[in-house]
């Protein structure tokens, strides 16, 4: 019996290790995947329309998620980035493109989410019979496919001028997102939405031209080493307009008045793309420019100030959050005041200690927190958004105070919530906690005390509005049970339950699996094989 | 002297555009602040012409005065007219302050761009040299084609993406009641006969002038842009004159024609994958005509996403349409 079991092991083992060396031989091919598969489905769908368009969104859903989990398997096997010069034409004329375990673990995180949304948005936007097309199941699973593009060459791009056509991709498919259901709120919010996107968008065009002035190239490596070399003041201007562009479609307070009608009046598998991800490709293009574009020395005062404006998102959006009457407001709220907790990674990873600390010892803790604060999240309200929509579907509103009872409702729904807030909030055990806790210890480790009283703060913060929705739906409910609206088909609720719990168990892995996220963040491979081979992170810090 | 002329002219040219935009931000009328707009673009089209780049310049004029000076234009005749300011209310005052703030900031980044751009090194650093270098690996004579078409291809392919993408979002707006219905924004109800004529004669003219463009645009400034944009143009003026009609979202042939030319961008590049070895790398001798194929394409669906946009929006009901506020004013420019 066990020799049995050894033979089946070894055999697994053996096939592992030769679909890998098949994918060796196909990470080009892979990583033009990443780009091509959800545009050529759109495209197709787009033009097929009607019922075809869903089919094929649907299609692209599981191959897109196979593409993601290959490359991300090759990152690990290989124990280095996969690199690609599109064209065969090598950075500073070509564009190229680059996967490290940072951009790994964003691909497969947009994948997964991007598969669950999709999956639950089956019932909301399929062409109801008897009709060729309605309008809004094509814009919605078009758009969805050109989003899932758009992240996807925002996460491996690495030419500055790229990068602005992908946050262009990026904001033509969130954009109308926001408007699907038409009504003139939802229009206004959208236009809204557009104009502090477009302005960010100039911003962030002018940095690149001023950086293209500077160094004559556009590859973030490349213009790295420049800066290093020879430190213009062009290049600190330029990246400060860049970010102050990319805040405002990051939607970091006090750029953020966009955000909550936009994310809050869209429909919920769209709120939950735009607040789960959307934000979160903007905030990674700031945390590329200020982290591996620009010296450290350059960033410590701004980083600061990045730090402030993030602390006053945490404690800001927490007080709206509380005072909100309608569930997918507060969930929208909630959203400003996550993104904040992101950009405390800026004053913690750039402040002298750690930098002297870090040198030679890969990623200091702030930064692993900052990315899973960004992963965690991104599961955790993208759960949120779709659990409020099944709410909204089965009472017929959202309004928190009426929410009485909800729990003989919708147990499973109101359970993933309270999943989902446990990260939120920064409780043990989940994704959130291991995050908020990385970077309390980060803020005790540089003595910067004042970000952690924020991190604490904002976590009392998110407790109380979180309970004043649970205190309602959980445990009071009159004597007669309220019964549903409309059905909710259970494979919905279990889609909302899913990611739920991956958000929870991120906090359960081991520390000293987020090492995969250090791939290629050294620059050489080999410093990045080596930390691979390091202990858990935890002892990593202090020499 | 020729010096001299050079710079009169640029500070004419600098001094009138300036003063251009600062009267279409103050002047309340709406039309005017439009039809100011398009004579901007033409005017910043011809700083590209003194700064030397042709192919912006085009660009600039195509897409940047023409194209988005008749969105906008359009858009300014389809509002309602503004309610007449009464003398004797406040004029918001609160906005003013807004106003003043807005202003001191754009002035602020101005500056502070002048004064970086100025301490840029000189002379700038400029991958010319190494496109000039690469270039005739790529069989094209223009170098602005060739970063296009083969350095940067994948930027071009996914700006034409960007554009399917705006036109699904732009019908993204239509009422679900009109989702099958023509758009209605264009066609005028009685076009005058010198219109109609004007469209006619204008017709083959246009196209043989957007053609041309297309052509050169191997060897000199112009390209699929510029003349997609033209095209368009010429389409939405046959539909004002009521020559041709508007095109309804739910038509598969145009939808077809808009992602054909990212599509067979695609397939081409994905070729190149397996014929050239890398995604979007042309197998050598086929260069030229590769590049011809997506190029015709791509204006011919530049050129329908435009007009469809330029066409608008139906309307939920037919009642609705109303050829009311403003006749005319469609055509006039």
């Amino acid at each position: 019996m066990s020799a049995g079991l050894m033979d089946w092991a070894g055999l697994m083992w053996m096939l592992m290790r030769a679909l890998m060396q098949a994918l060796v031989g196909w990470s080009d091919a892979l990583l033009v995947a990443l780009l091509v598969l959800p545009v050529l489905a759109m495209l197709l769908g787009f033009a097929l329309g009607g019922r075809a368009a869903e089919r094929i969104a649907l299609w692209t859903l599981p191959l897109g998620l196979a593409v993601a989990l290959a490359i991300g398997a090759l990152v690990l096997h290989q124990g280095m980035p996969l690199e690609y010069a599109m064209g065969g034409w090598a950075p500073p004329l070509g564009v190229a493109l680059r996967v490290d375990g940072l951009s790994a673990a964003l691909l497969l995180t947009t994948a997964l989410v991007i598969t669950g949304v999709g999956l639950y948005a089956r019932a909301d936007f399929a062409t109801p019979s008897g009709v060729a097309e309605t309008r809004a199941s094509l814009a919605f699973w078009t758009l969805l496919l050109g989003l899932w593009a758009a992240l996807n060459a925002v996460f491996i791009g690495r030419d500055l001028f790229n990068l602005y056509v992908a946050i262009e991709l990026l904001t033509f498919t969130a954009v109308p997102l926001v408007c699907l259901k038409g009504s003139p709120e939802n229009l206004q919010a959208a236009l809204r939405y557009l104009l502090f996107a477009l302005l960010g968008s100039v911003l962030y065009l002018l940095g690149v031209a001023l950086l293209y002035g500077a160094y004559g190239t556009l590859d973030i490596a490349q213009l790295a080493a420049a800066v290093r070399g020879s430190a213009e003041p062009a290049a600190l201007v330029a990246v400060v307009l860049m970010t102050a562009g990319l805040l405002a479609k990051t939607a970091l307070v006090p750029l953020h008045l966009w955000l909550p009608p936009a994310h809050a009046g869209a429909p919920a598998a769209a709120s939950a793309v735009l607040s789960a991800l959307v934000v979160k490709g903007s905030f990674y293009l700031i945390f590329k420019l200020w982290l591996d574009l620009l010296p450290p020395q350059y960033g410590q005062q701004i980083a600061q100030g990045l730090g402030a404006l993030g602390a006053l998102a945490i404690l800001f959006g927490g007080v709206l959050a509380i005072r909100q009457t309608r569930l997918k407001m507060l969930i929208a709220y909630s959203t400003l005041a996550q993104l904040g907790y992101l950009f405390l990674v800026f004053p913690l990873v750039l402040s002298p200690v750690t930098l002297l600390a870090a040198t030679g010892e890969g990623t200091p803790p702030a930064w692993t927190g900052g990315v899973l604060q960004l992963v965690s999240h991104a599961f955790a309200k993208a759960s949120m958004f779709m659990g409020a929509g099944l709410i909204a579907i089965a009472m017929g509103h959202d309004r928190i105070g009426e929410l009485g009872g909800l729990v003989r409702v919708l147990p499973v729904t109101l359970t993933a919530f309270a999943l989902a807030g446990l990260s939120l909030m920064g409780l043990p055990p989940s994704g959130g906690f291991a995050a908020k806790w990385l970077l309390l210890r980060a803020g005790l480790e540089t003595g910067q005390w004042w970000w952690m009283l924020v991190i604490l703060g904002g976590g009392v913060l998110t407790g109380t509005y979180l309970y004043r929705v649970l205190a309602v739906a959980g445990f009071s409910g009159g004597e007669s049970a309220p019964r549903p609206l409309q059905p909710v088909a259970r494979s919905r609720e279990l889609i909302v339950l899913g990611l739920a719990l991956v958000s929870l168990l991120l906090g359960l892995l081991p520390l000293s699996s987020f090492e995969v996220l250090k791939i290629g963040r050294e620059g050489d491979e080999t410093a990045a094989v080596e930390a691979l081979t390091q202990p858990a992170i935890t002892g990593a810090v202090w020499p | 002297m020729s010096v001299g002329i050079g710079l009169l002219t640029d500070v004419l040219l600098s001094g009138t555009v300036l003063m251009l935009g600062l009267w279409v931000i103050l002047t309340a009328d709406r039309l005017r602040a439009a039809i100011g707009f398009l004579i901007y673009g033409l005017l910043v089209a011809l700083v590209w012409v003194r700064l030397g780049a042709p192919d912006v310049a085009l660009t600039e004029a195509a897409i940047g005065g023409g194209m988005i000076g008749l969105l906008v234009l359009g858009a300014s005749t389809r509002l309602p007219p503004e309610p007449p300011r009464s003398p004797g209310a406040p004029a918001r005052p609160r906005r003013w302050i807004l106003h003043v703030i807005a202003a001191a900031l754009s002035a602020t980044v101005a500056l502070g761009l002048a004064l970086v751009v100025l301490g840029l090194p000189e002379p700038a650093p400029s991958l010319a040299a190494a496109v000039a270098a690469e270039l005739p690996a790529t069989a094209l004579e223009n170098p602005v084609t060739g970063v296009l078409m083969a350095f940067r291809a994948v930027d071009t392919l996914f700006e034409t993406v960007v554009l399917v993408l705006a036109l699904i979002a732009f019908w993204s707006l239509i009422p679900d009641a009109g989702w099958s219905r023509r758009p209605d924004w264009l066609p005028l109800p009685h076009p005058p006969p010198a219109l109609v004529l004007l469209a006619r004669i204008l017709l083959p003219i246009g196209v043989l002038v957007a053609l041309h463009l297309f052509w050169i645009g191997a060897s000199l400034p112009g390209g699929k842009f510029q003349a997609g944009a033209l095209l368009a143009a010429l389409w939405a003026l046959v539909m004002v004159a009521g020559l041709a009609r508007p095109i309804a979202a739910t038509e598969r042939l145009v939808r077809v024609l808009a992602v054909l030319g990212p599509l067979v961008f695609f397939v081409i590049g994905l070729g190149g994958l397996w014929l050239a070895g890398d995604f979007l790398a042309y197998p050598e001798g086929l260069e030229k005509p590769l590049i011809i194929i997506i190029e015709v394409v791509l204006m011919l669906s530049v050129a329908v996403m435009l007009g469809l946009i330029l066409a608008g929006l139906p309307s939920a009901d037919t009642a609705v349409r109303a050829p009311k506020a403003r006749p005319g004013t469609e055509g006039q420019p």
